[in-house]
C-alpha cells in the first residue's frame, strides 16, 4: 500500500507480501502471474470444446476425478469421443472466430416497409450484436441507390430483388457481379386505385389507365404487366406505366397525374390514411410468397470482406425472423416510424404490419400475412424474374436461367446462416410458384415464357 | 421614379400579407368530406379528413407557423444520420454552394479576363462557351455521378458548372468594354501590360464583374435545391424530398421560406460588394 492510498479500505492492497513468502507485493504479484499461453488458437479452441463436452458428460468434479482415476485418461478421452463427435464440434468452433475486416458499415435504404429488417436492424441493436457499426442512410429512389451501391458509397444496399439480376447482366447499367445473399419481405404490395375508380374494378376496364411503379427492374413491374396481361390487356400499348419513386406515388395520386399505383407499403396505405386512393388488391392475391426487396452486396465486397459479409448477412437474417413473428410488429412498427428511418405516421406502418388496415372502402380487412418477411433467395424465384425480363424485352437473347440465378441469388449462404441462428432453412433451391392460378416450374423456363400470349420475343 | 412615402408601402405590404394569409386559411380549411362513417374502428385507421369521406387538406397557416416556430427554436440536433436539424441541413447547402461558387470564381474570373483582353480567344471559345451555357445544370448531375462517383462532390460540380457562366461572360464583357480612352491613356503612361490589367482594366470592370457573381450565386443557390432532391443525403433540398415523401406540407412551407430568406441574404451582399466597387464616371 502507497502513502497516498486510504488505510481505512479494506479491500485496499496490502502493506506488505500477504502470505509471507515474497520480500514485496511486487515480487507476490509476479509469483502469482500464469506463464503466457503460447498463441496457438486452434488448440486453445479444441480444448475449450473439450472441457464443455466433459463438464457436460460429468457433472461434477468428484464425479470426473472418480471416472478418470477408475479408467485412465486416454481410455476416457477415446469413449468420450465414441459417444460425441468432438471432432466435429472442435472444427466447427474453429470457425466461429472470424475477423470482421471492416465494422464502420454504410447501409442505404429506400423509406419502405419492405426495408423492415435492413432499418429496424439499427434501433434493435441487431447490427451491434454481431459486432458492426452499421450507418443506414435513407435514399431518394432506386436509380440513386444502385448508382450509390456501384460507386461503393453504400457496403451494401436495400435493393428490388430483380435489380442484383440486372446489374449482374448488365441491363440499364455497366455489367458488375452483383449478389443478392438474402430477400427481404414477401408480399406486402398492392395496387392502389384513384377513389374515382371505385366502380371500375375489373382490369378489362382499365384501357388508356395511367400506372406507376417503382422501378423498370422491380418485381412490381413485372406483377402489374402480369395482371393486366392476364385479363388481355398488353401492359405496352393499352395502358401506360411510369416509374415514380415510391415517395411520389400518393402525391402524383392526388393530383390525378396516375389512375393508380402497384406500389410499395406504406404508400398505399398513406394513400387510404389521407383519402386520395383504395386498395384494390393485395399482390398476395396475385402470388402468395412472392418476393419483393432484397438485401444485396457486390460480389468484390464478399471476396474483400468474408468475415464482414458473415456477420452483417446473420444480423439481417435474424432481423428479418424477427421481424417475420407477429408478436414483434407493433414493437418494430414503432421502432421504423420515426423520422429517422420512414418518417410516416405509426398507425400507417402499424397498419402494414399488423396487417389490420382501413381499405379505403369504408372496410377494416384484416389480413395477418399482407407483409411477411423469409430471407430464402428461391433460385426459382430468380429464374421466374428472368423470363419475366425477357418476356417484356427487358433482355434480349439466350441466357442460362439457372447459371444466373445461382450466381446472384446465394442461397447456400443463406441457409448456412438460417442454420446457425437455429432456422430451418428448405431443402432445395427451386421449387414450382403459381403466380394468379398459372404454375410456373423452374425447370422449364422458355417453355412458360412461350405459354403468355401477350409477349415481347 | 417618384420618392413613395415608406410608411405607406409598408401599411400596404402587411395588407397584401394579411389578405394572403386570410385566403390562404379560407382555402385549407376546405376538404373535409361530409360523409358520416359509422365505424369507429375504420375512423380510427385513417386520417381525420378521409374518415368524412375527404381528403387530407392542405395545412393551415397556424400549423405552418407553428412548425417554423418548432424549426427555429431547434435548428441543430442530430438525432442519427437521417434526421437532423434544419440549421444543419441549411449550413450543408451553404458549404456546397460556396464551395461550387468559390471554384468557379477562381476560374472564371481570370479566364474572363483573358477572354476579354483577346478579340482572338474570345472568337475561338465563344461557340462553346453559347452551346455549354444554356445547359441546364442539373442536365450534367447524372454524368457527373457516373464520372466523378461520390454524389456529394457532383453536386458541387453542379453548382460550378451553373455559376461559372454568367461570371465568366460577365468579366469578359466588363473587361472587353473598358473606354479606350482608359487605355489609350495607360499607353500613353507607359505602363506595363501587368499594371494597366490590375490599375485600370480591373477596377474598371469590376462593377460588371460583381454583377455576374451576383448573378451566379442566385442560380447557384436555386440549383442547390433541385441538386439536393435529386442525390439525397444532406441539405435542405433533401429535407424538402424528405417532408414530400411524409406529405408534410407544413415542413416543406417552412423550409421554402427559409430558402427564400437565405437567397435573398446571398444577394444582399453581394449586392453591398458591388456597391462597394462601383464608381462615377
Amino acid at each position: 500500500m502507497g502513502v497516498f492510498d486510504d488505510p481505512f479500505d479494506p479491500t485496499g492492497r496490502p502493506w506488505s507480501c500477504p502470505c509471507g513468502r515474497h520480500a514485496s507485493v511486487a515480487e507476490h504479484e509476479a509469483a502469482l502471474t500464469c506463464e503466457p499461453v503460447a498463441a496457438d488458437v486452434d488448440a486453445l479452441t479444441a480444448r475449450t470444446v473439450e472441457t464443455a463436452v466433459a463438464r457436460a458428460v460429468f457433472g461434477t468434479e468428484t464425479r470426473r476425478r472418480a471416472f478418470l482415476g477408475l479408467v485412465g485418461e486416454a481410455t476416457a478421452a477415446a469413449a468420450l469421443a465414441a459417444a460425441f463427435p468432438l471432432a466435429a464440434a472442435r472444427e466447427a468452433f474453429a470457425q466461429a472466430p472470424r475477423r470482421i475486416e471492416k465494422r464502420d458499415l454504410k447501409v442505404g435504404f429506400i423509406p419502405i416497409t419492405c426495408a423492415t429488417p435492413i432499418i429496424m436492424a439499427h434501433p434493435m441493436g441487431f447490427y451491434a450484436k454481431h459486432g458492426l457499426n452499421v450507418e443506414v442512410i435513407r435514399t431518394a429512389g432506386w436509380a440513386v441507390i444502385r448508382d450509390r451501391a456501384i460507386n461503393r458509397e453504400y457496403d451494401a444496399a436495400h435493393m428490388l430483388s430483380p435489380m442484383p439480376l440486372a446489374i449482374t447482366l448488365g441491363v440499364g447499367s455497366a455489367p458488375i457481379p452483383w449478389t443478392m445473399p438474402a430477400v427481404e419481405n414477401i408480399n406486402g404490395q398492392a395496387i392502389t386505385l384513384a377513389n374515382k375508380h371505385r366502380e371500375r374494378r375489373d382490369p378489362k376496364d382499365w384501357r388508356g389507365f395511367r400506372f406507376a411503379v417503382p422501378f423498370d427492374f422491380s418485381i412490381h413491374n413485372y406483377l402489374l404487366r402480369y395482371y393486366v396481361a392476364e385479363a388481355g390487356l398488353d401492359p405496352d400499348r393499352d395502358i401506360q406505366i411510369r416509374a415514380v419513386p415510391p415517395p411520389e406515388m400518393v402525391a402524383n395520386l392526388r393530383a390525378d397525374n396516375i389512375d393508380g399505383f402497384l406500389g410499395p407499403d406504406p404508400f398505399n396505405q398513406r394513400a387510404v390514411f389521407d383519402g386520395v386512393g383504395f386498395i384494390h388488391i393485395l399482390t398476395k392475391e396475385l402470388w402468395d410468397g412472392h418476393p419483393c426487396c432484397a438485401f444485396a452486396v457486390s460480389r468484390e465486397f464478399i471476396t474483400q470482406n468474408p468475415g464482414t459479409y458473415h456477420a452483417l448477412l446473420r444480423a439481417i437474417v435474424e432481423a428479418t425472423a424477427y421481424s417475420s413473428n407477429p408478436a414483434n410488429r407493433r414493437e418494430v412498427a414503432a421502432a421504423i416510424a420515426p423520422q429517422n428511418y420512414l418518417n410516416q405516421p405509426v398507425t400507417v406502418v402499424e397498419q402494414v404490419l399488423t396487417g389490420t388496415f382501413a381499405d379505403g372502402l369504408g372496410r377494416v380487412q384484416r389480413v395477418p400475412n399482407r407483409i411477411d418477411f423469409d430471407p430464402f433467395p428461391w433460385h426459382s424465384m430468380a429464374i421466374w424474374i428472368l423470363t419475366q425480363m425477357k418476356r417484356w424485352g427487358q433482355i434480349r437473347g439466350d441466357i442460362d436461367y439457372a447459371q444466373v440465378a445461382e450466381q446472384v441469388f446465394l442461397a447456400t449462404d443463406t441457409a448456412e446462416a438460417m442454420r446457425e441462428l437455429g432456422l430451418s432453412p428448405p431443402a432445395g433451391t427451386k421449387r414450382t410458384h403459381v403466380i394468379m392460378g398459372r404454375t410456373f416450374d423452374p425447370a422449364d423456363p422458355e417453355g412458360y415464357l412461350a405459354s403468355f400470349a401477350i409477349r415481347r420475343v | 421614379m417618384r420618392a413613395t412615402r415608406p410608411a405607406a408601402s409598408l401599411a400596404l405590404a402587411c395588407l397584401l400579407f394579411a389578405l394572403f394569409v386570410g385566403a390562404w386559411q379560407l382555402s385549407s380549411s376546405t376538404g373535409f368530406g361530409t360523409a358520416e362513417v359509422a365505424d369507429p374502428e375504420y375512423a380510427a385507421l385513417v386520417g381525420a379528413a378521409a374518415a368524412t369521406g375527404g381528403q387530407t387538406p392542405f395545412p393551415s397557416p397556424f400549423e405552418v407557423a407553428a412548425r417554423l416556430w418548432q424549426h427555429l427554436t431547434d435548428p441543430f440536433y442530430v438525432r442519427g444520420t437521417n434526421d437532423q436539424g434544419i440549421g444543419i441541413q441549411l449550413a450543408y447547402s451553404l458549404a456546397r454552394v460556396l464551395a461550387g461558387f468559390t471554384l468557379a470564381a477562381l476560374l472564371a474570373i481570370p479566364l474572363g479576363f483573358l477572354i476579354g483582353m483577346s478579340p482572338l480567344l474570345y472568337g475561338a471559345l465563344n461557340p462553346f462557351i453559347q452551346v455549354l451555357r444554356p445547359i441546364s445544370p442539373l442536365a450534367w448531375m447524372p454524368l457527373a455521378l457516373y464520372t466523378i462517383r461520390d454524389s456529394s462532390i457532383s453536386s458541387i460540380f453542379v453548382i460550378f458548372i451553373c455559376s461559372v457562366w454568367p461570371m465568366l461572360l460577365n468579366t469578359a464583357f466588363g473587361v472587353a468594354t473598358v473606354r479606350r480612352e482608359w487605355l489609350n491613356v495607360a499607353r500613353t503612361l507607359e505602363c506595363g501590360a501587368l499594371r494597366t490589367a490590375f490599375r485600370v482594366i480591373l477596377p474598371a470592370a469590376a462593377p460588371t464583374i460583381m454583377t455576374g457573381m451576383r448573378i451566379s450565386i442566385g442560380i447557384a443557390w436555386l440549383v442547390i435545391v433541385a441538386a439536393e432532391m435529386l442525390v439525397g443525403g444532406t441539405g435542405i433540398g433533401y429535407f424538402v424530398w424528405n417532408q414530400w415523401n411524409n406529405l408534410s406540407l407544413a415542413d416543406i412551407v417552412t423550409a421554402i421560406l427559409l430558402i427564400g430568406v437565405i437567397g435573398m441574404v446571398l444577394d444582399q451582399i453581394l449586392a453591398m460588394a458591388t456597391r462597394a466597387v462601383a464608381y462615377q464616371e
